[in-house]
């Protein structure tokens, strides 16, 4: 059976909050570098906020989305808050009254969440930004699963596209965002938007693969 | 770090509760503990003004608060947007029914926070409008001014806007006023040395002693350029060559000056440095209507200045004369 049901797929925002509480002072670090150095502190604050909210009411996977997504997007402000509050929010939007999801549920709902994010940011592919993440991954992901490829391989293939998207960003030019005014000097360095997107995606690779086995 | 703080990751809810309690007599707090209002807020027959920003940049936001200024102002991290909520708070403490001009500075951050505050207030009847800040003339080339961040030319804004809907003007006079201050206001900043967020720990950038960095940031965006640390006249004469001519401002204008320190560059050497652009002016028949020098717009403790330009006509000589009391900017009735 290739998919997940909305109970065990709670443990994927258990995971999330781990790995960006884990990875704080790494994404502050890759701010610093051409931001202002608080990525990491924002994120988790927002993500600790989420665990604290969820142990209070605990639910289920799209209960986890959308709890984590509008505490981003009304609590923790800077760009990363409505970008990644939208990111969650309609992601669980797009799972609601889902029991049991699969490799085309979850293709609909990464494609609401990148939708979501196009209606309120006009970044592209090569602006040094979490969307050079985000956008090749969700391709990846249609394609795998229009190939035939079963949900496990289609996640691979996601994460393999978020990881190569998020190296790429290191030799691009900024060109959105703040650190889009040093022009050149921007280059050299890593995104930290899309260090973090990778984390995201990657985690929830991870997760629902174990999930499935 | 050398800091009077206490635990790093309180330091905005701690500055903020000893601000409401030191200005009592000007603003309160409201139910969003991330949102200070003018005590008077809202008033009735006017049109609110509300701005918002990351902290960090003592007296602004908070501290343009007051009669004739700001009426409510939410409240973000150090150096990061307000999120959506506490604009859309901040919006509803400020509007008395004639509406609410969100005057604020070009980041996208709080570009999209302000966005969907706007879009939440709109769903509840609230009249809403917006101009955005972009007076920083090293963040962009000037075919693309859209992109420029806004930094102390925003004072100036918030000056004239809050001035015109102080006389009673409608929403879209107050947006009209607001936009012809900032389109005719042109920003530059030197720094000297880097600042710390508390929660960080570190400096996140790194200037050489001697060294200077032309056109950096209010968040300690690098500049355009480093270059060797210059006299207050060379430094003076190298920004109103950049600031100048992309107005440009000509024999004949009349300007209001502001010179802002960024943290910890001393009022001593601001006042220098001031003396030094007030002569490059007069050179050139710029006449000087009127001036501020001091910590309008800072980065923390970061050391270095920035150098405001504002062309007037007679509208905006009215907005800016007009008597305001705020923490950070007070202007008496003139006589």
């Amino acid at each position: 059976m290739d998919k997940f049901t909305q109970q065990a797929g709670s443990l994927i925002v258990d995971r999330l909050i781990v790995a960006i509480q884990e990875n704080k002072q790494y994404l502050s670090d890759i701010d610093g570098a051409i931001g202002d150095g608080d990525h990491g502190i924002n994120m988790n604050k927002g993500f600790t906020l989420c665990r604290e909210a969820l142990d209070k009411q605990p639910g289920d996977f799209t209960y986890g989305l959308k709890t984590l997504g509008k505490i981003l997007m009304m609590k923790i402000g800077g760009s990363m808050g409505p970008l990644y509050g939208k990111f969650f929010l309609s992601m669980g939007k797009a799972l609601e009254g889902v029991d049991e999801i699969g490799r085309d549920e979850f293709g609909a709902a990464l494609k609401a969440s990148l939708d979501s994010i196009h209606a309120i940011s006009p970044a592209q592919v090569g602006d040094k930004t979490l969307m050079d993440v985000l956008i090749p991954a969700e391709e990846a992901y249609s394609n795998a699963a229009a190939e035939g490829l079963p949900f496990g391989k289609a996640l691979e293939a996601m994460d393999a596209a978020a990881l190569k998207g998020r190296d790429s960003t290191v030799d691009m030019v900024a060109k959105l965002g703040r650190s889009s005014r040093l022009g050149e000097r921007s280059r050299g360095v890593m995104d930290a938007g899309s260090a973090s997107c990778y984390l995201i995606l990657h985690t929830m690779a991870d997760t629902i693969k174990e999930l499935l086995a | 770090m050398q800091k009077i703080i206490n635990d790093p990751s309180c330091v905005v809810d701690e500055m903020l509760e000893g601000f409401v309690k030191a200005n009592s007599e000007l603003v309160s707090a409201t139910e969003n503990e991330r949102v200070l209002k003018y005590k008077k807020a809202p008033i009735e027959g006017k049109v609110g003004i509300v701005t918002g920003g990351g902290s960090g940049h003592k007296p602004a936001f908070i501290g343009y608060i007051g009669k004739n200024m700001v009426d409510a102002v939410a409240v973000g991290e150090l150096f990061s947007s307000p999120p959506a909520q506490m604009f859309y708070d901040a919006i509803h403490e400020a509007d008395a029914g004639k509406g609410v001009a969100i005057l604020y500075g070009n980041y996208a951050g709080d570009n999209m926070n302000v966005a969907m505050a706007m879009e939440l207030a709109e769903d509840d009847g609230i009249k809403v409008g917006k101009v955005v800040a972009n007076d920083d003339v090293p963040s962009a080339p000037r075919e693309t001014r859209e992109k420029r961040r806004g930094v102390a030319g925003e004072i100036l804004m918030w000056k004239v806007g809050g001035a015109m809907a102080a006389m009673g003007g409608s929403l879209e006079e107050v947006i009209a006023a607001a936009q012809k201050a900032i389109d005719n206001t042109r920003s530059m900043g030197v720094g000297l040395s880097p600042c710390t967020i508390p929660e960080v720990g570190h400096p996140n950038f790194t200037i050489e002693p001697g060294n200077m960095e032309v056109g950096i940031g209010h968040h300690g965006e690098p500049g355009i350029e480093v270059a060797k640390l210059e006299t207050a006249g060379q430094i003076a004469k190298r920004m109103c060559d950049v600031i100048l001519p992309d107005l440009p401002f000509a024999a004949g204008d009349e300007v209001v000056v502001l010179v802002s320190g960024l943290g910890s560059t001393p009022l001593l050497e601001q006042y220098i440095f001031y003396g030094e652009v007030e002569k490059i002016l007069c050179e050139k028949g710029i006449k000087v209507h009127q001036a501020f020098v001091g910590n309008y717009f800072t980065s923390l403790e970061m050391a270095g200045i920035t150098l405001t330009l504002m062309k007037l006509d007679d509208e905006l000589k009215e907005c800016i004369d007009l008597e305001c009391n705020s923490i950070g900017l007070t202007q008496y009735p003139k006589d």
